[in-house]
């Protein structure tokens, strides 16, 4: 059951916050406020009056309007036919000719009253995530929207976006919007929000208001004394395991992605790489995976060099990979837990050999390994997809670190993961750290990154724009993800 | 302190990478290249030093473009060896696709000349007969395009022929009407694509495999009528009525391409015409939108409102109206009598022509002329008695359309969600 | 506007069931066996309406239905139950050869014959069959097991002829010559595939028709063609290249212990080699193999030579056991009737063997159909299609049926597949 019985009031004018914790059941609930699911019961009210949504159309009419998480916009159609569509101007009777030109006169005018400029003639997939969050923002405007939902929206903007985003979302409620924000951030909801209600586990825990301090939030949220904090002893780094010499890597598109990128890891400390979602990072972790083709610049790992080699020959030199995406090519969902636990070591020794498996060693190993990682499943046999997300991405981290390790590449390692988990998983981390691996994290979480990283390295745009102390003041590491050297900063503020 | 400015310090240049020696172009080019030497060497050598005639009319008299056959498969090939030259040096980008046709077409000069040499080839009659070859695939295309823009694959336009050609032939003579055989092939058409549409649509099979299927079963079925009611009793129920031909005065006696265009049947004005019809409306009408919308991003178009299901059902029985159109040219205009597994695998180069000409409708009609123009060339060749066994002519239209569909075209994209059935989650 | 989300309380819990009630809960919800005996049975009443609608002498007695329908019930009747039974008495035993073997007035190879014919239409189908399948459980489509089998036909029976063997070798020789004809017909588009992305369903099916115009030119060669006959026809294989057949009248052949066997094989293959593990991953998650270092190329590349490899395999067990001359319609209709039979048998590979045998039956069956009662062969070829079409779709069957939505019987393919 995603949502038990939830009661949720929101006003006229109001900024409301839906605060919870990854699957706690704050998607679900605003997919059926907006008709894309079917309440087993319950009612929705909208102005005192019960209404029900079998689907977003009816959702339109009643004057509610939604900005997912990920983005509803068709690329390849332009920002115009993008808000047109399912509210075309048409002319021509019958025949339903699109007008074009009243449609891009109706963008302008709603983009200039709301302060949101967008382009209308600008092909969707060339604009920049922040461009696009405004565009799916103008286009639930056009619709005459009352209330606005808006999904995870700053999952993808740098700090600077996010204080736009919410300095936007202020001046709609001051006109008498009333908006909904789904976030896990308790930053951005203490920052922005008139009322919040507490999710967990599908149900409505309190109802707080801004004052609350962000540890009972957090409380609230998780059900338990959560340690936001990951205990570490400092780092002794040794040898350099991985270096990484003016790297420059395309992206899929033929743009540049990674424009000359310099770094190294030494055995025994976590480097972590910062930076919003967009910035190169997937393509540099790509490109010294052997998942992606290099233009220019080399990498080595203990000297050898990796460029042109195999991603399994990459993997087989002792090098353990964490994938952003799980659910994408981090695990086989029909697979077992078992085979998962031996996708990337199924023809070695003792799992099997260049023709065939070894079932029994397999199982045994599956059984050793879920104790070990504390997976959560009834039995090794069953399929991953049975699995909850957190459990998913203990299973990637279970196979990874089973085997000896001089390098480990963790990409957005607890992403969509339960609290419970992305403690265990952060442990595993820094355990790896301590047995003298070298670690590679990359995460937009800068939470995340602070905690575990003992060195920092911000990318943004392909390069690596400065390399810091974990210490350093949060302000400034998000100047410098948002592009801004800190050396400005100071100019500046001299003047 | 001042304001902290949020405008970025270092002015990053967008660089292009440096591209790969052997781009598309080039490597395009090389391809060119290499046959325009076949022509010139292969084909140049192998022609009779004697007169190929190229005539305007459909005997050997009459005014015609006479030129020596093996100086003819000679020049050809050094053209498009130049052209593709042209195309090594990767300098004329923007010109590849006129560069790369045009290739194409003194290669098929060549060989023509070669062939040719000592015969005549009689051009309005291969213009003609490659329209006509054409037609049903062209309307296949169509059919698919307008299933698979918005997301539903249709393998099953071979079967949609089958079930078209067969009513046409059954209707057309039991009512002893032109007309009523053509729409009962509609019907025909229909009736598969609302199997393909229920059961890929509402059911979630794979698609490819239930237009498989499909086709298997249309097969059969009208196997089994024709053995039970045709075979045994032609004159009842398999002797359609042929589709008039009508000539439209003035332009109909244009010199060449009057005889081809303005002097032909019904079926074949329906094709030209849907072709433009259906690129406008796919552009610049809400339906158009929505189906692009569809088949690019189902999700964002549940989520304003559009409706999805609905829409891809609407378009796939549109495109199964189609599609039985062009079966009926098969007992309508070609052959009169219907057969068993008479398209035989017709309704697979449709497909081609579809993916060929990249889901767009003029696309697919420059497509669909070419493999029609190559089963033409197969006919007119094994007619004319030349070296090449008669099989391996037939092979030619399979053969383009493999090489045509392994990357001639570069790596085409299909609609995103093509063959992707939309359930909510 | 204000907007209000209100509560209700829960449902009460069900009680314990007993063994009995769970079993026909299960007999009767939407699982495999039901599925698949229940889309047998509604291919049977469509069939069977088929039947009728085009038999005029049956059709002429419903013109007056309303005065006299027993006319029309009976007649239909009639003849309904005279095609299907032909179908049984064709494919498994008619029980009147069994009581003249038993008599002693008939022999026993007519009273085996009907068992003999359906296991020597099966054997072809098992080869094909695992073909499609094993390239399914790999995310391809091989439609071209009708042109691998034809290839495997031709360079089997060359084999057969042209070489002069010692007998067990020289079957062993022209059986490899088919599976490695087959195997390159399937490198072709196994490759474009993993080269250049060209969709398998195109170029395969390209190749069927390219491989029938092939076979059609080379019968008509010298050192092909039988000097002694003016039709198009190849020599005919030496008998030391021939698979042993059980004796006259009866035509099955040792092809059909090898299919166990390559079944067998098959299955292992899948389940329990290295490569089987790949092409299982490939088949459902091409990037999480990639990234877990798997050459999806090399695994589409190696997984159509085999599924070639089984067809050619298939295609010269036809012409060593069943036809021994080449002919344009030696290989008949072995390769579609394989894609059916894989997507019966769940593309699972005992599965593909038990759909291949039903699927002999229905074609021996048919042919006695045919011949007795003279309904056409091709209706056969719309109850094999029907069954597949209504396991496709068990969502289908169960809305027809109203049976109980147990964990539904799904087709094996992946489901979302497009270009």
């Amino acid at each position: 059951m995603a949502n038990d019985h939830i009661d949720i009031t929101v006003e006229p004018g109001e900024v409301h916050a839906l605060l919870g914790e990854n699957g706690a059941g704050k998607s679900t609930l605003m997919n059926q406020l907006y008709g894309l699911l079917q309440p087993d019961e319950g009612e929705i009210l909208v102005d005192g009056e019960a209404k029900v949504f079998r689907s977003p159309r009816d959702a339109i009419a009643a004057g509610i309007g939604m900005v997912h998480q990920h983005f509803m916009l068709v690329p390849v159609f332009t920002v115009a036919e993008n808000i047109a569509l399912g509210a075309e101007d048409v002319r021509g009777g019958p025949l339903g000719i699109l007008d074009r030109r009243r449609k891009r006169r109706e963008v302008l005018e709603t983009s200039q009253k709301y302060g949101l400029p967008v382009d209308p003639d600008a092909l969707v997939e060339n604009l920049p995530v922040g461009a696009q969050q405004r565009v799916e923002i103008v286009k639930a405007l056009t619709r005459d929207v009352d209330l606005l939902i808006l999904d995870e929206p700053t999952a993808v903007l740098t700090p600077q976006e996010t204080d736009e985003l919410l300095a936007v979302m202020r001046g709609l409620a001051e006109t008498g919007k009333s908006i909904v924000f789904i976030t896990h951030k308790l930053r951005e909801v203490k920052a922005v929000a008139d009322r919040i209600t507490v999710i967990r586990r599908g149900r409505t825990v309190s109802t707080a208001s801004p004052d609350t301090s962000e540890e009972e939030l957090a409380t609230l949220m998780v059900g338990r004394d959560v340690n936001l904090e990951v205990t570490k002893t400092p780092a002794e780094p040794g040898r350099e395991v991985l270096k990484v010499a003016g790297l420059v890597v395309d992206d899929d598109r033929g743009i540049r992605a990674v424009d000359g990128v310099d770094l190294e890891i030494r055995a025994g400390e976590v480097l972590g790489i910062a930076g919003v979602q967009g910035n190169g990072q997937t393509e540099l972790v790509e490109a010294i995976m052997g998942l992606r083709a290099i233009r220019a610049g080399s990498m080595e790992l203990d000297n050898e060099s990796l460029a042109g080699m195999s991603t399994k020959k990459i993997l087989r030199s002792g090098v353990g990979y964490i994938p952003e995406d799980r659910s994408l090519d981090g695990v086989v969902k029909e697979f077992s837990v078992a085979e998962n636990l031996v996708l990337d070591v199924y023809d070695r020794p003792p799992f099997g050999n260049a023709f065939k498996l070894n079932p029994k060693a397999i199982d045994d190993s599956a059984r050793e390994r879920v104790e070990q990682f504390d997976i959560r499943t009834s039995s090794a046999e069953h399929a991953v997809s049975t699995l909850s997300g957190g459990n998913q991405q203990k299973v990637v981290v279970a196979r990874e670190m089973s085997r000896p390790l001089r390098l480990m590449i963790a990409s957005q390692p607890t992403r969509g993961v339960d609290v419970g988990s992305i403690e265990f998983i952060h442990n595993q981390i820094i355990h790896e750290r301590d047995n003298g691996t070298a670690v590679l994290v990359v995460s937009s979480e800068l939470e995340e990154v602070v905690g575990l990283a003992d060195r920092i390295a911000v990318m943004y745009r392909g390069r690596i724009l400065a390399t810091v102390s974990p210490d350093m003041p949060r302000e400034e590491i998000g100047l410098l993800m948002a592009g801004v050297a800190a050396g400005v900063a100071e100019e500046e503020a001299a003047e | 302190m001042s304001r902290v400015s949020t405008a970025t310090v270092e002015e990053l240049t967008v660089v292009d990478a440096p591209e790969p020696f052997w781009n598309r172009e080039r490597r395009l080019g090389a391809g060119i290249t290499v046959i325009g030497l076949i022509a010139t060497f292969v084909f140049g050598s192998l022609a009779e030093s004697k007169t190929a005639r190229f005539t305007l009319s459909p005997d050997a008299s009459g005014a015609a473009i006479s030129i020596n056959g093996q100086v003819g498969a000679i020049v050809f090939g050094l053209i498009a060896v130049a052209l593709g030259v042209v195309m090594l040096t990767g300098k004329a980008r923007r010109w590849q696709t006129l560069l790369l046709s045009l290739g194409i077409l003194a290669f098929v000069l060549s060989f023509l000349c070669w062939q040719v040499a000592g015969k005549f080839l009689p051009l309005v009659d291969t213009l003609d007969g490659s329209l006509e070859y054409a037609l049903p695939l062209i309307l296949g295309a169509l059919a698919g395009v307008l299933g698979e823009r918005s997301g539903v694959v249709n393998v099953a336009i071979e079967g949609q022929f089958l079930m078209g050609a067969f009513g046409a032939a059954l209707v057309g003579t039991l009512a002893t009407s032109v007309w009523a055989g053509l729409i009962s092939a509609m019907v025909g058409g229909v009736i598969i694509a609302a199997m393909l549409a229920v059961l890929a649509i509402r059911f979630l099979v794979d698609q490819v495999v239930v237009g498989i299927v499909l086709n298997l079963f249309a097969l059969g079925i009208t196997g089994f009528l024709y053995e039970r009611l045709m075979q045994p009793n032609a004159l009842k129920y398999n002797q359609p009525p042929k589709m008039p031909e009508w000539k439209i005065p003035g332009l109909g006696d244009i010199p060449v391409i009057g005889p081809v265009l303005f002097h032909a049947n019904l079926l074949v004005w329906l094709a030209l015409i849907l072709v433009p019809v259906i690129h406008f409306a796919l552009k610049n009408t809400r339906w158009g939108l929505r189906t692009r919308a569809v088949g690019e991003h189902p999700t964002a178009a549940d989520t304003v409102g559009v409706r999805v299901r609905g829409l891809r059902y609407l378009n796939v029985l549109l495109g199964g109206l189609v599609a039985g159109a062009g079966g009926a040219f098969f007992t309508l205009v070609s052959t009169g009598a219907f057969n068993k597994n008479m398209t035989n695998g017709a309704g697979f180069i449709a497909l081609a022509a579809l993916i060929f000409g990249r889901w767009t409708p003029f696309g697919a009609l420059g497509a669909a002329l070419f493999f029609g123009f190559t089963q033409k060339l197969a006919y007119f060749l094994g007619v004319a008695g030349s070296p090449v066994p008669n099989q391996f002519l037939n092979m030619l239209p399979y053969i383009a359309t493999i090489i045509a569909v392994a990357g001639l075209v570069g790596r085409v994209r299909a609609p995103a969600a093509d063959g992707v059935p939309y359930v909510k989650s | 506007m204000t907007t209000e989300t209100a509560a209700k309380p829960a449902p009460p819990k069900h009680k314990e069931e007993s063994f009995l009630s769970l079993f026909l809960k299960n007999l009767w919800s939407a699982n495999t066996f039901t599925v698949t005996a229940l889309s047998i049975f509604l291919a049977l009443v469509i069939g069977a309406v088929l039947i009728v609608i085009s038999d005029s002498a049956v059709l002429s007695k419903f013109s007056y239905f309303t005065s006299r329908p027993s006319d029309a019930l009976n007649a239909s009747w009639d003849l309904i139950s005279a095609a299907y039974a032909d179908l049984f008495k064709g494919a498994i035993f008619d029980p009147a050869a069994f009581q003249a073997w038993f008599d002693g007035t008939g022999t026993w190879q007519a009273a085996f014959g009907p068992i003999s014919e359906t296991l020597t239409y099966a054997t072809p189908l098992v080869f094909t069959g695992l073909s499609v399948a094993i390239a399914f459980r790999g995310g391809l489509f091989n439609i071209g097991g009708q042109g691998q089998a034809v290839i495997g036909c031709v360079l089997g029976g060359v084999a057969g002829f042209a070489f002069s063997l010692p007998p067990g070798i020289h079957l062993i020789v022209a059986l490899l010559f088919g599976a490695i004809g087959g195997a390159l017909w399937g490198f072709v588009p196994g490759l474009l595939k993993a080269r250049t992305g060209a969709h398998e369903v195109i170029t395969t099916i390209m190749l069927n028709y390219t491989a029938a115009l092939l076979l059609s030119w080379l019968i008509e060669q010298k050192g092909i063609h039988d000097p002694a006959r003016s039709d198009a026809i190849s020599k005919a294989i030496h008998s030391s290249a021939e698979l042993p057949a059980l004796p006259s009248p009866l035509r099955v052949h040792l092809g059909i212990v090898l299919a166990v066997l390559v079944t067998a094989g098959v299955a292992w293959l899948i389940n329990r080699s290295s490569f089987g593990f790949e092409l299982r991953a490939v088949g459902v998650n091409p990037p999480a193999a990639k990234t877990a270092g798997m050459s999806v190329a090399k695994t589409y590349t190696l997984l159509m030579v085999v599924a070639g490899g089984l067809a050619g395999l298939g295609g010269a067990v036809q012409v060593l056991g069943t036809a021994d001359k080449l002919t344009d319609q030696v290989a008949g209709n072995i390769g579609f009737d394989g894609l059916l039979v894989a997507l019966l048998g769940r593309n699972k590979p005992w599965g593909t063997l038990l759909a291949a045998i039903l699927y002999g039956a229905l074609r021996a069956g048919g042919n006695l159909m045919q011949v007795d009662i003279g309904i056409s062969l091709e209706l056969v070829t719309v109850l094999q299609a029907l069954i597949v079409i209504f396991i496709a779709a068990p969502a289908l069957v169960k809305a027809i049926f109203h049976l109980r939505a147990a964990r539904s019987a799904r087709l094996g393919t992946s489901l979302a597949k497009g270009w």
